[in-house]
């Protein structure tokens, strides 16, 4: 491109505004940059604060989590066992759904209704996660309460299962994807041998698939652990160290909420666990990011087959 | 989107756009009305898929039936109350539109000039490589923890308090990733003849961008912004983090005014125990539907116009 350049009297001139512009431009790709660098920093700062003040041991070793009580116990375990429970049932729920519909929308649907499905499907992604909070709370919630004995009216499942229906699109999309760059001359392999249409998802289409829907699933988990909204409304605030889907619990997302609505005064170390479980949260998204982008990576290596 | 398609030979009983090969030919199958694995199995991807769907439904319908009967125009225009019946969305309302406003103004020139540096400036190389991996990254990053470098950054290290230009500086930093590829994407479509002959008339490469490039991507460009835009609005977490008030009972007057957005309120409501409240929540969620609607409608006319153009 560089040499289509105008050689022309105003060059110099030229040349010393196009630096410019393109220097401000570069300003503005770099600000990104600068965006991650600012949230590494000032989580880095304050967890650093925190340590000085809250032993690794007692941060790790425990799994009561009472901060705001008198008796402060930090064991960061208490949330993360929240948020692990509320996203495997989110998991649990988009998962098989997500694929299935993946695989209608790749290997059933015609074009036509496939471009008019898929966007349908996405919408549900779209909708603000604190729409999907009040429907846990006051639809699915007391749906399940008159299912499950001993269901709370706050609870992991409510929030989980709506949870999943948030992430559903994630993974119908990109599962639906990585099954529609599966090479048509595997079908017809299997085809030519005998196989069915069944057959063939099961032992040729959804093998082949296989890290393309990892990679989806984990960025689906991603953004359950990431979820704040759903589980903030739905979910209870008490930190609890438990499996059980039926009781209140609370999430790190939940936890960042519940003191950022009491007016914590900066400076405190109530206003630094914040930070330490925002540190928590981002080094978990990041590493299921960082795995995802790897499946994916593997998928483009091997499309080439 | 052209999808490669055996050809049907099976005939016009078929709808005829199955993947692969037709599935009557070397399938199994029973007379029509058997049930088989195969048909099965199709079903249940089929229930798999409209499923959601329905509960898309069911959640509109749950929000028309909760809060319909409260959607007046004085819900509109009221300030929030102790008394359900008498509270409105007006300083929400307001705050959302101030807050939006702020956002594009702040996250419109800084996306697409990223964008435009990206994409005709840029050469590959290390930079330009970290700068990808970056956007990618901070798209993947949970909107709360935007939350806590705004209360951090923008609330405290700047003094701008827990102002509507704080909240705004946040949502922005917050679209950035995703203006920045859709505005990609949209020069993309420009072709590369169209700039060589640009250069050929003898203008610079800033010349080209400015009154040839920009120009020709420009509604590409706003679509994007303008579905960005509708994700934002609803955003909620990272406004409660930089401590956007739940209770405001006055209309946002300057930048650094204290501010509530409509799904704070929403969310104000909705954790209050009072049945009251929860009609007010749903009220609140069909105008913030509608607003959606209404942006992604506009997102969508305004591509279809530009595909129009382009074709």
């Amino acid at each position: 491109m560089t040499d289509l350049l105008p050689h022309h009297d105003l060059r110099r001139r030229r040349a010393v505004s196009e630096r410019v512009v393109a220097g401000l431009l570069l300003l503005c790709a770099v600000l990104s940059v600068a965006t991650t660098a600012g949230i590494i920093l000032v989580l880095s700062a304050e967890t650093v604060g925190f340590f000085r003040e809250v032993s690794f041991v007692q941060f790790f070793g425990d799994t009561e989590w009472t901060p705001l009580f008198a008796e402060k116990r930090f064991g960061i375990w208490a949330l993360v066992c929240g948020t692990f429970l509320t996203s495997a049932i989110a998991v649990a729920t988009a998962l098989p759904l997500g694929v299935l519909a993946a695989i209608y929308l790749s290997e059933y649907a015609g074009d036509r209704i496939r471009h008019v499905l898929k966007p349908a499907v996405e919408v549900l992604a779209g909708i603000p996660t604190v729409i999907y909070g009040y429907f846990a709370l006051v639809f699915v919630t007391p749906l399940l309460q008159a299912v499950v004995p001993g269901l709370a009216g706050f609870n992991a499942l409510g929030a989980g299962i709506v949870m999943g229906i948030m992430i559903l699109p994630i993974i119908a999309s990109l599962s639906e994807d990585a099954i529609h760059a599966v090479p048509d001359s595997l079908r017809e392999g299997a085809f030519a041998l005998g196989g069915g249409r069944l057959a063939t998802i099961r032992r040729v289409v959804l093998p082949t698939a296989f890290s393309g829907i990892g990679a989806s699933v984990i960025i689906g988990i991603s953004r359950a652990v990431g979820e704040t909204m759903i589980v903030a409304i739905a979910a209870g605030q008490q930190p609890r160290f438990t499996f059980d889907p039926r009781v209140p619990i609370e999430t790190m997302t939940a936890y960042i909420v519940q003191v950022s609505l009491g007016d914590t005064p900066a400076g405190t170390l109530e206003y630094r666990t914040l930070f330490a479980v925002g540190m928590t949260l981002f080094v978990f998204t990041m590493m299921l990011n960082t795995a995802s982008h790897y499946l994916r990576h593997r998928v483009l290596k091997g499309a080439t087959l | 989107m052209s999808r490669p398609h055996a050809t049907n030979v099976v005939g016009s009983d078929q709808p005829g756009e199955h993947r692969g090969l037709p599935a009557r030919s070397n399938t199994p199958r029973g007379n029509a009305g058997t049930l088989t694995p195969e048909r099965a199995f199709q079903a249940i991807c089929l229930l798999a898929l409209l499923l959601p769907l329905l509960l898309l439904l069911v959640l509109i319908g749950q929000a028309l039936a909760g809060g319909w009967d409260r959607l007046t125009w004085g819900f509109l225009t009221s300030y929030p109350s102790r008394f359900p019946e008498q509270a409105g969305i007006l300083p929400a309302l307001a705050g959302s539109a101030c807050l939006m406003l702020l956002t594009a103004a702040l996250a419109i020139p800084i996306g697409a000039g990223a964008a435009i540096y990206l994409e005709e400036y840029a050469r590959p190389g290390r930079l330009t490589w970290f700068i990808e991996v970056n956007i990618s990254n901070l798209a993947g990053v949970p909107s709360i923890l935007y939350g806590l470098l705004g209360l951090e950054l923008f609330v405290r290290a700047l003094q701008m308090g827990r102002s509507l230009l704080a909240g705004a500086a946040t949502l922005a930093l917050l679209l950035l990733p995703m203006v920045i590829m859709v505005s990609r994407e949209a020069l993309r479509t420009v072709p590369q003849s169209t700039r060589e002959a640009c250069y050929a008339l003898g203008a610079d490469r800033w010349q080209t961008i400015r009154r040839v490039v920009l120009p020709m991507s420009l509604p590409g460009i706003l679509t994007g912004i303008i579905l960005s835009l509708a994700r934002a609005i609803g955003e909620t977490a990272p406004l409660i983090t930089i401590g956007a008030l739940t209770y405001v009972a006055f209309v946002p007057d300057s930048l650094h005014s204290p501010f509530t957005a409509l799904p704070i309120q929403i969310f104000n409501w909705i954790s209050r125990p009072q049945a009251g409240f929860h009609v007010n929540a749903a009220a609140g969620i069909l105008v913030l539907l509608a607003i959606m609607l209404v942006f992604n409608s506009v997102a969508i006319g305004l591509r279809a116009r530009f595909r129009r153009r382009l074709a």
